[in-house]
């Protein structure tokens, strides 16, 4: 341990801590623009410049480690001069259009020019001006807001592993972009948003759909159905200034009606659905010998993840669709035709935690419906944007339930929102259709719950051990792979996109008092332990006692692995390059 | 066609003998930019292939070095050092000679193929400031006047 003096205040913090993390440590807020715990530690945003007693120049707090004795002082007029020039030299290059700015109220730059009494900018000069990025439909980029943070490069190439960005050029010309300054659409971008969840301005973030939905809502014509991912009813609540975590179901299910929707009903309902269909392609693998491991495909950051950096594994990814599609899928033929709506004019739109996942509905397969299986995806972030424009008072809205018969779902659902849920939603079902007995919960909760980078377990079935793996984060993913390819032995492995699983979604909300905490993962874990408690307070636990689900198997689907789930709840994977150019050759 | 496929081998000799080799991208991209005169896409995704670097990365260095070239350079390469003791001594206006002369910007190469106007900080030869140096060839104590026939010079040796 080490002891110095912070402003007057001494603190005593393990070697190696920054002088930074031992200031948070004691309550004295210096301000960062770039800093992440352990993922960006770059000092080039300027506005953690510190005194250090012995040093000449001022230094950057986030990159200068502890030291016995230190004497560092932080808001001294010679700190606070330096740390307004950052600020001002930041913005003299910046557009400051902040009233139509996509994050006007929650953004990292415009917090600190109001927390640094920012009233003139005095620098006058050339500013650069390149064009936004909007072709992908998942993230837009607008560079002329970026501020050369780094946090996107980071999070890309160190946590996700695909490695889309990059600092190029150099001086006044530098910027952070893709290779080639193509688009994010043109490179291997596996739309999974997590840079626009880092991005401390509105430099990347997701294009807004809120649009389109209100359109539709506001259309006699249209049938309007909305469904919501798992994860939204623990996130959601932020956004209206509740803590980390707060369930907020009920208000969830009467806000989406206040603002006008026809039916809202419960993506948790295909989770289980996919957890028949996905349970039963994993037991035939398991009776005709494979080929194992068996990869999940929840996850549309994931699956875009495996078609570009392993599409030799492709052929093990679970044929399955996300449940937000099926649900899109079943929407337009079994409910349309039930309620007796002409699907041609209903309108199905998806809440959820991920960017990726407005890319997976503009894919050619997911169409199976005979029409665009899901018409529109909001973020949770969005989803907030529309409750605010209603003039809705969140919090205090009396709760309400999902619809039937789209909107029932079983707590196995539920959890599909963090890393592991998936796997034991899955063991839940398929241990007890082979066993006849209840999967030994307890005895595996410490292995496939948490935020371990790479969980595993063994469990015992009729057909002999199993060995499950779970990683979330493609990063982690391409670890799991890498050690399959070497020939590690696993029969079926869970693979989330996002670190955390979808309560760590690329589209869910952005918090400025978490800022430097997206290196660690405990704002995820908030939020997954909520789902693990809510769906306790659910009557059916496993996916295969859902009312429902044995309702739509009786009524419409026939069995799982039927002709007409194949139609509508199964789907293709396309090998793609993890180079811009198909690769030459050489 | 033939020309290129020989460039393309001789890449890939070089790839070969540093395949994997991380560390060695800035020489590797040197020695590609000696085959090809510059480092087209096709020629950053073999390097970033061989040498197992995310191309983005690749990019962001190409671009970040001014000795790397992204677009083909003319066949004399000038470049007016613009370093202190050149610039105090009138580079700035030997400069805009060769601009209006060849008509193409800082960067750029002339329609004809022939000149790629750069600038250099600082060359060595302060004593025979200002500098220009094209291919290599130092001319010192230059002035804006001198530009044409200087040009004129190298126009001949081209068409000989």
């Amino acid at each position: 341990m080490v002891t110095l003096t912070i402003d007057e205040q001494k603190v005593t913090v393990p070697e190696g801590t920054s002088v930074l993390e031992a200031a948070w440590k004691i309550g004295i807020d210096i301000p960062s623009l770039c800093y992440l715990k352990g993922l960006n530690e770059v000092g080039t945003c300027r506005v953690c410049v510190v005194e250090i007693e012995g040093s000449k120049t001022l230094q950057a707090s986030c990159v200068y480690p502890v030291a016995e004795g230190l004497v560092v002082r932080t808001n001294t007029p010679r700190v606070l001069k330096a740390r307004r020039t950052a600020l001002q030299l930041l913005l003299s290059e910046h557009p400051q259009d902040c009233l139509s700015c996509y994050r006007n109220m929650n953004c990292e730059l415009q917090a600190l020019a109001h927390r640094f009494n920012i009233l003139e900018i005095p620098f006058r000069g050339e500013k650069r001006e390149p064009p936004n990025d909007e072709k992908s439909v998942a993230v837009m980029r607008e560079p002329a807001k970026c501020i050369r943070c780094r946090r996107c490069i980071a999070v890309c190439s160190k946590v996700q592993q695909a490695f889309v960005y990059s600092a190029v050029h150099r001086g006044f010309d530098s910027m952070v972009s893709p290779a080639f300054g193509l688009s994010l659409d043109d490179v291997a971008c596996i739309t999974c948003g997590q840079c626009a969840n880092v991005c401390p301005t509105a430099a990347i973030h997701e294009p807004d759909n809120t649009k389109e939905v209100w359109e539709a809502l506001h259309d006699p014509e249209k049938w309007v159905v909305v469904q919501v991912a798992p994860s939204i009813r623990v996130t959601l609540g932020e956004e209206f200034g509740l803590q980390i975590g707060s369930v907020v179901t009920g208000q969830l299910v009467a806000a989406l009606r206040r603002l006008g929707f026809d039916k809202v009903f419960d993506t948790d309902f295909t989770a289980d659905l996919t957890i028949m269909e996905e349970g039963h392609e994993f037991l035939e693998k398991l009776k005709s010998g494979g080929p194992f491991p068996h990869l999940s495909s929840c996850s549309p950051g994931w699956v875009k993840y495996c078609e570009h950096f392993y599409p030799e594994m492709l052929e093990h990814v679970s044929t399955v669709k996300s449940p937000h599609s099926m649900f899109g899928a079943l929407a337009k033929t079994y409910h349309a035709e039930k309620i007796g709506v002409d699907p041609a004019r209903m309108v199905v739109v998806s809440v959820m935690p991920c960017t990726a996942k407005k890319y997976e509905i503009n894919r050619p397969e997911m169409t199976d419906s005979g029409f665009k299986d899901v018409d529109v995806v909001i973020t949770t972030r969005e989803l907030a944007r529309m409750i605010r424009e209603a003039g809705l008072d969140f919090i205090n809205l009396p709760e309400e339930e999902f619809d039937e018969p789209l909107g029932i779902a079983s707590g196995a659902g539920l959890i599909f929102g963090a890393t592991g849920g998936v796997l034991e939603a899955a063991l839940r079902t398929i241990y007890e259709l082979e066993t006849g007995k209840e999967f030994p919960l307890p005895q595996y909760e410490q292995s496939l719950r948490g935020m371990d980078g790479l969980k595993e377990a063994e469990v015992e079935m009729p057909q002999g051990l199993i060995r499950v793996g779970i990683a979330h984060g493609t990063g982690n993913a391409k670890q799991i792979l890498e050690k399959i390819k070497a020939g590690e032995k696993y029969h079926f492995v869970e693979i989330m996109g996002c670190p955390g699983g979808c309560v760590g979604g690329g589209g869910q909300p952005i918090l400025s008092f978490r800022r430097g905490w997206e290196g660690s993962m405990d704002y995820r874990m908030d939020r997954a332990d909520s789902l693990y408690k809510a769906e306790q307070e659910l009557p059916y636990r496993k996916s295969h006692e859902n009312p429902e689900i044995k309702k739509i198997y009786r009524e419409f689907l026939g069995h799982p692995l039927s002709e007409i789930s194949h139609k509508l709840l199964h789907t293709s994977y396309t090998a793609r390059s993890r180079y811009p150019l198909s690769k030459t050759k050489v | 066609m033939q020309e290129e496929k020989e460039k393309y081998r001789r890449l890939a000799v070089v790839l070969e003998k540093y395949h994997g080799k991380a560390g060695e991208l800035i020489n590797v991209l040197h020695q590609a930019q000696l085959i090809f005169g510059y480092l087209p896409k096709k020629v950053q995704i073999c390097v970033a292939d061989a040498l197992g670097v995310p191309i983005s990365e690749v990019y962001g260095v190409v671009t970040f070095y001014s000795l790397f070239n992204t677009e083909p350079s003319g066949r004399y390469r000038i470049s007016v050092c613009l370093g202190t003791a050149c610039y105090v001594k009138g580079a700035g206006s030997i400069m805009e000679a060769l601009k209006e002369n060849l008509k193409v910007d800082e960067g750029g190469t002339t329609k004809d193929g022939l000149f790629t106007l750069e600038s250099a900080r600082c060359v060595g030869a302060c004593g025979l400031a200002p500098v220009v140096t094209i291919n290599g060839d130092v001319h010192g104590r230059m002035t804006a006047d001198d530009i044409p026939e200087l040009l004129e010079r190298y126009r001949k040796e081209a068409e000989a």
